[in-house]
């Protein structure tokens, strides 16, 4: 091999500088994200009523576009109740219903918000609930 | 059977299928629409347009005005800036009587009329001219109430509302509004503004869907008069119909919600 050694110097220091971000994010971009439930105000509920508006699977997969149509329908339509398919009736409201049992926005919005890097607006205007030290 | 008699039956079946089809549809939909989705708190206060009337006569002091301000400012988390007057936003504020009504000052005035601040709010006009010019419908007129509400969602920033509003009744956030807000004073029922959008007076939509009245009608004592315009029986209809009231520059067409007694 002509220049072996000098090929070989320059793989490695191409593969150290492609490895730097790995590096550098350390373990942090590759740990799952675990959204937190057990704020003071879900554990206060009774075990039976620590449910959320929708199934939990629908909530994950469809929070955002649920949360587009509540806003259109209270800040355009003036409707401002929910009822769910169990019968049951919301007031829709991110900051008076969702956030009064998710008081906890970093550890349980911004953890997968920040591992999948998208970044709503929400908390430009909404004030986010005060988080208590469990 | 023969082929005439075969295609007569199964046009006559396919039309009954398709009816019954949109039939079955149409009460499936209805029945899903009252199990789930949205509807309107019961408790609601409803008009078909709602309407303030300023009894001017019971602003006695500077007090009776700012208990009226203080109360929608703090129950709208609007910031209160005062380190450059341009960026002031306000929702409710007075100003003097021949700015509130331009082209009827008159020579000579009353003193007690010419010295007396009115107060002044958005008009929430039957045609207003912010509404036509909005190019996102970030400003738009409630069918079901009258109100000209804002969208914060959709506004854009591009102020075309405020150079079209002829009583400069919208703000715009130059800056973050966020730091000008005392921390006691945030009601946390009630989102903030951010930088770049433009807001103004919403009638107090997320009081009266709760059966409440405005904020500041409630601070009044009596003197703001809030109602529906289209209900001949209606407590502002009333007071319309007894005492003789002015609305701001009429002769722009804009036809506001807001009347002024004298």
């Amino acid at each position: 091999m002509y220049n072996g050694g000098k090929i070989i110097i320059g793989l490695i220091i191409f593969i150290g500088i492609i490895a730097l971000p790995f590096v550098f994010s350390g373990k942090s971009a590759s740990v799952k994200p675990e959204p937190k439930l057990d704020t003071p105000e879900i554990l206060k509920l009774p075990e039976n009523e620590r449910k959320c508006v929708e199934s939990k699977e629908y909530m994950i997969r469809e929070h955002m576009k649920m949360l587009n149509q509540w806003r259109d329908w209270v800040v355009r339509d003036g409707l401002t109740i929910y009822t769910s398919s169990s019968g049951k009736q919301y007031t829709m409201s991110l900051q008076n219903t969702c956030m009064k049992c998710h008081s906890n926005k970093s550890k349980f919005c911004d953890e997968c918000h920040n591992y999948t890097a998208v970044k709503p607006y929400c908390w430009d205007c909404h004030i986010k609930p005060k988080e208590k030290e469990l | 059977m023969d082929r005439r008699e075969f295609i007569k039956i199964a046009g006559i079946s396919s039309i009954f299928g398709l009816g019954g089809l949109t039939a079955f549809g149409t009460l499936k939909g209805k029945l899903e629409a009252s199990q789930t989705g949205p509807s309107q708190n019961p408790q609601a206060l409803k008009a078909k347009r709602w309407a303030m009337v300023i009894d001017t006569t019971k602003f006695k002091t500077a007090e009776d005005f700012q208990r009226c301000i203080d109360a929608c400012h703090k129950a709208h988390n609007v910031p209160h800036i005062t380190d450059n007057i341009k960026h002031e936003v306000k929702w409710m504020w007075t100003d003097t009587y021949e700015h509130v009504f331009p082209g009827v000052e008159d020579e000579y005035l009353a003193e007690k009329v010419k010295e007396l601040p009115m107060i002044v709010l958005c008009n929430h006009c039957d045609n207003p001219a912010c509404v036509r010019v909005c190019p996102t419908k970030a400003t738009f007129k409630r069918k079901s109430d009258g109100i000209v509400m804002m969208d914060m969602h959709r506004c854009i920033g591009c102020r075309f509302c405020m150079a079209a509003c002829p009583y400069g009744a919208r703000s715009f956030n130059y800056k973050d509004p966020r730091p000008y807000i005392k921390e006691e004073d945030i009601n946390h029922e009630f989102p903030t503004r951010m930088k770049g959008v433009v807001e103004k007076c919403t009638f107090c939509y997320e009081r009266l869907v709760k059966g409440l009245m405005p904020a500041c009608v409630e601070a009044s004592n009596g003197a703001l008069i809030f109602g529906d315009l289209e209900d001949p029986n209606s407590e502002v209809r009333k007071i319309l119909s007894e005492r003789h009231s002015f609305r701001r520059r009429p002769e722009l067409g804009t036809r506001p919600s807001v009347y002024y007694l004298f």
